[in-house]
């Protein structure tokens, strides 16, 4: 309970001081009809209609400076209405792992189907929940960080448990400290179970340990390896096999609650049905240790703190994760300058991720026309921004699901830990783009999920640049105007933003 | 029915008959189908050297017993056996049609799963800058007549290895091939020919797109065996593999100009619990080696002339974790199937599982490069001169490479 808490308050404070409240100084091409157009496809999942003149009218700068602070923006009830229904959403890692477990324990034919119900369910309101939140929020921003954010930190929803635990990972572990400072995101997403159980920390013990049955157990690199090469210093980065190995020996023993049952048994505590963090000190290595030229005291779950403190403070983690914030925000190869100077920020400010994205947002390179409308859109930026400029909210999302399948990025199914790719070479395919203009055909429509909708034209066209390209312009003038929505949907001015 | 008059009724129908009838010539009917394994096969019990008794001493919970066991693996030549969740394709092996490799693998020594995936991808290990594939760079110099699906990619993406100036295709769910999209509606289809008729990046995927989807569906209703590609279609299937397969070789023997293919398959990086003759490594290996054998059986008459590589980006540690698991590794095995392989024959250069024999102590070493095998078998394989092993693999060293075929003479 404690812990829990703990996670809620330390975030929101750290908003609160961090650098977001300062007025941003943009160039001047920023407050201009393309500029908010620009900050809404890049900072968020594109304009809904209206909002580029709403933007223009707060002024760019302050509409930035209030997506900087999301905690400042209320959420509309159309979106609050809509998570409320879903109810696992609201219950706790445990409440859902013990009932899954208890399902999964049912072996007769109804009982696995109810297994299997449950698990679908609670994975469709996850996935339903990351929708809505990007359609329907106002903290769009945020909302596009914790797409980068949770595929840096990527979980894999076909797992085991984190079936029922994706979704609890985005919402504990990755949306409240987007941006806040990188170190707490790091333990956020270290000590969720989630990660421990995905990539087998849970079981990392020390050579030689026993486990509950008595079998001789023993070290496992997996999580230390991905944590070095993917969330922090980047494959390049300056670590060794013998820093793997020395990380995952400090790693022993940081794993589930449930792992220590006979400890928490021997010590007469109640039973409680519990999969937080644990830290086992029966599988810890004491050990001293030697982590990128640094000793590490044997000492216990501090090692895994000072761990974290210099994984986190390695200038080869600013460059490594100044390069994927700009790639996914700016330019699929980032200006180099841009990567250094986000770096420099991240160095300068301790690791504080608003001031990473100011630094970024503040650049010259992020508003050069060579930046405009010339990011390929990954599949769920182009689904998700499709309907919100052609304002379709459906009810059922399980046809949207099934178009991110068939284009590719089916929200947390990407099964390795390195997460989907953020450039067009990954998304630009033949299959792709049939599929992207089907998508465009059925919006365009009104006819999606066995819902009808009035979609217009002239509303979707001010998601658009004010001047088209040609062949758009030309083939909208030849073209059955019935079809116009579509053709706007699936043109290149909007599958690039 | 539907779908019939959608494709009596496609405009290319005169055009992919003419890629037929000129693609006749033998050097032109060569096939390659590559499948790679992402997350590091443990190769170690994949072609297991139960004759060196340090395998068990390794793996004390995870080795794979020895033949005649319960659950024990398959000889192959008295010292390696095959997993025995891989008794489909012993039939290919007694034929003398499938061949390993084993200890071979990439010369870079990472252990990142993703590095090491590019470089076999990309062809260039330690190279990662190197945007093309060598399986695209095949298919620029590949004799014969090319269309926009001579390779096919199976998935929603372009893999690196098949990425480059080439025009590849790709199928992100094979089983609704003949299903029609809503582009395909009359009127919508002329529409988006309109707008994207230029010779843009998306203009060339957009018309890319609509030629080999006709192409591919045209290869998928042809022939005679339709009732029995419609009853495995509507069946229920534990795994895709067997049945994304067999969709293939369907395709390859009606489409002669159907050339280049690549399958990905994961699940394999078991860090825990991987089992031993049975679990989750057993579970994964069998609707590999069933694919295979439907691969073999269903390309019929043009096996002959089809070669079939499975690789993984790199083995998995001798020794057995704390877990039941094995962690990133470096040597593995390499696996070669086709009707001109000299199968029945695990090649490579044993090094020894003796810790100093060891790459670091802890890993298979790497005694094959895995480009002196593929860049010879592949040229040859495809009737390709000796000189254009540098266009796959332009960084090996021109001089004092052994390369070494595995097709026979």
């Amino acid at each position: 309970m404690m812990m829990k808490r703990l996670i809620l308050i330390v975030p929101l404070f750290l908003l609160a001081t961090a650098a977001g409240a300062a007025s941003l100084s943009l160039p001047p091409e920023a407050e201009t009809r393309e500029g908010a157009l620009h900050a809404l496809n890049r900072l968020g999942f594109g304009p809904r209609p209206g909002e580029v003149d709403q933007v223009m009218a707060m002024g760019v700068g302050n509409w930035i400076t209030r997506q900087l602070q999301p905690q400042t923006i209320p959420e509309p009830m159309a979106l609050t209405a809509r998570l409320d229904s879903m109810s696992s959403l609201a219950a706790t890692d445990s409440e859902l792992i013990n009932h899954e477990t208890m399902l999964r324990k049912d072996k007769s034919d109804s009982g696995e189907a109810a297994h299997r119900d449950y698990n679908r369910t609670v994975l469709y309101e996850a996935q339903a929940s990351r929708i809505d939140r990007a359609l329907l929020s106002d903290r769009q921003l945020q909302e596009a960080l914790v797409g980068f954010w949770y595929n840096h930190f990527n979980v894999f929803r076909g797992k085991g448990y984190d079936t029922v635990w994706v979704g609890k990972f985005e919402n504990e572990a990755i949306r409240p400290y987007v941006l806040g400072n990188f170190r707490l995101l790091l333990e956020a997403t270290a000590r969720h179970p989630a990660m421990l159980y995905y990539l087998d920390n849970w079981q990392n013990s020390a050579a030689g340990s026993r486990g509950r049955k008595g079998e001789e157990i023993g070290l496992n690199e997996n999580y230390a390896r991905e944590l070095m090469e993917l969330h922090t210093l980047g494959v390049n980065g300056g670590y060794t096999q013998k820093d793997v190995t020395e990380l995952a020996r400090i790693l022993t023993g940081w794993g589930l609650r449930d792992r220590a049952e006979p400890m928490r048994q021997a010590f007469g505590m109640q039973r409680q049905a519990d999969f937080s963090l644990v830290f086992d000190i029966s599988r810890h290595d004491y050990g001293d240790k030697v982590l990128l030229g640094q000793t590490i005291k044997g000492e216990g779950w501090r090692e895994v703190e000072r761990a974290l403190d210099i994984l986190a403070a390695s200038p080869a983690t600013a460059k490594h994760l100044a390069f994927q914030l700009a790639q996914y925000f700016v330019a699929d190869e980032p200006d180099p300058h841009l990567v250094n100077s986000m770096a420099t920020a991240y160095m300068r400010s301790g690791g504080n991720l608003t001031a990473v994205m100011r630094a970024m947002i503040e650049s010259p390179v992020f508003w050069a026309p060579s930046t405009m409308g010339h990011k390929f859109k990954t599949p769920f930026e182009y689904t998700v921004s499709a309907m919100r400029a052609a304002s379709v909210m459906p009810e059922n999302l399980q046809p949207v699901m099934g178009v991110l399948n068939q284009l590719g990025q089916p929200i947390y199914g990407h099964e390795t830990p390195d997460g989907y790719k953020q450039v067009e070479s990954a998304w630009l395919n033949p299959d792709a783009m049939a599929r992207r203009l089907s998508f465009a055909t059925t919006l365009g429509s009104g006819h999606i999920a066995g819902q009808n909708f009035t979609v217009d034209d002239a509303t979707i066209r001010t998601a658009l640049p004010a001047s088209l390209q040609p062949q758009t312009a030309t083939a909208l003038a030849q073209s059955d105007p019935q079809l116009r929505s579509a053709l706007l949907l699936g043109s290149p001015d909007f599958m690039y933003r | 029915m539907q779908r019939r008059q959608f494709l009596a009724t496609t405009l290319l129908l005169p055009l992919a008959g003419a890629w037929v009838a000129r693609a006749a010539e033998p050097a032109d009917q060569k096939r390659l189908i590559v499948v790679f394994l992402r997350g590091a096969v443990d190769g170690l019990n994949v072609v297991v050297p139960y004759g060196d008794d340090r395998y068990y001493d390794n793996r004390r919970s995870i080795a794979v017993k020895n033949p005649g066991k319960d659950n024990g693996a398959l000889d192959l030549d008295r010292h390696f056996g095959l997993h025995p969740a891989l008794a489909s394709v012993m039939p290919l092996w007694q034929k003398g049609e499938l061949a390993f490799v084993h200890a071979s693998g990439s010369p870079d020594p990472t252990r990142s799963h993703f590095d090491a995936q590019l470089f076999m991808e990309n062809g260039t290990p330690g190279r990662a800058a190197n945007p093309d594939g060598w399986m695209n760079r095949l298919l620029g110099v590949m004799p014969g007549v090319k269309t926009p699906s001579s390779a096919i990619a199976f998935g929603p993406q372009i893999p690196r290895i098949l990425s480059g100036p080439q025009t590849v295709a790709n199928l992100s769910n094979a089983n609704d091939i003949g299903r029609q999209l809503p582009i395909d509606k009359p009127g919508v289809s002329e529409a988006f020919a309109k707008l994207y008729g230029g010779n843009d990046a998306l203009s060339r995927t957009y018309q890319d797109s609509q030629q080999s989807r006709q192409q591919m569906q045209m290869a998928d209703a042809a022939g005679d065996d339709k009732e029995q590609m419609a009853a495995n279609a509507g069946a229920p299937l534990p795994n895709g593999f067997p049945t994304d397969a067999a969709r293939l070789a369907h395709m390859m023997r009606q489409d002669p100009t159907i050339r280049l293919a690549f399958f990905q398959l994961g699940g394999w990086d078991t860090h825990i619990n991987q089992g031993a003759g049975e679990g989750q490594l057993a579970n994964r290996l069998k609707p590999l080696g069933e694919g295979l054998a439907a691969l073999a059986k269903g390309l019929g008459p043009v096996y002959k002339d089809s070669l079939i590589v499975v690789m993984s980006e790199f083995g998995r540690t001798v020794h057995e974790n704390g877990n039941g698991g094995t962690d990133h590794g470096h040597g593995n095995v390499m696996w070669l199937l086709g009707g001109e392989v000299a199968g029945g024959k695990v090649y490579g250069n044993w090094p020894g599982l003796a810790t100093d024999q060891l790459y670091q102590q802890r890993d298979l070493a790497v005694t094959t490069d895995f480009r002196t095998i593929l860049g010879p078998t592949v040229t040859r394989h495809l009737r390709l001169p000796d000189t254009q092993i540098a266009t796959l693999f332009p960084d090996l060293p021109a001089n004092g490479t052994a390369f070494s075929s595995v097709l026979r003479a």
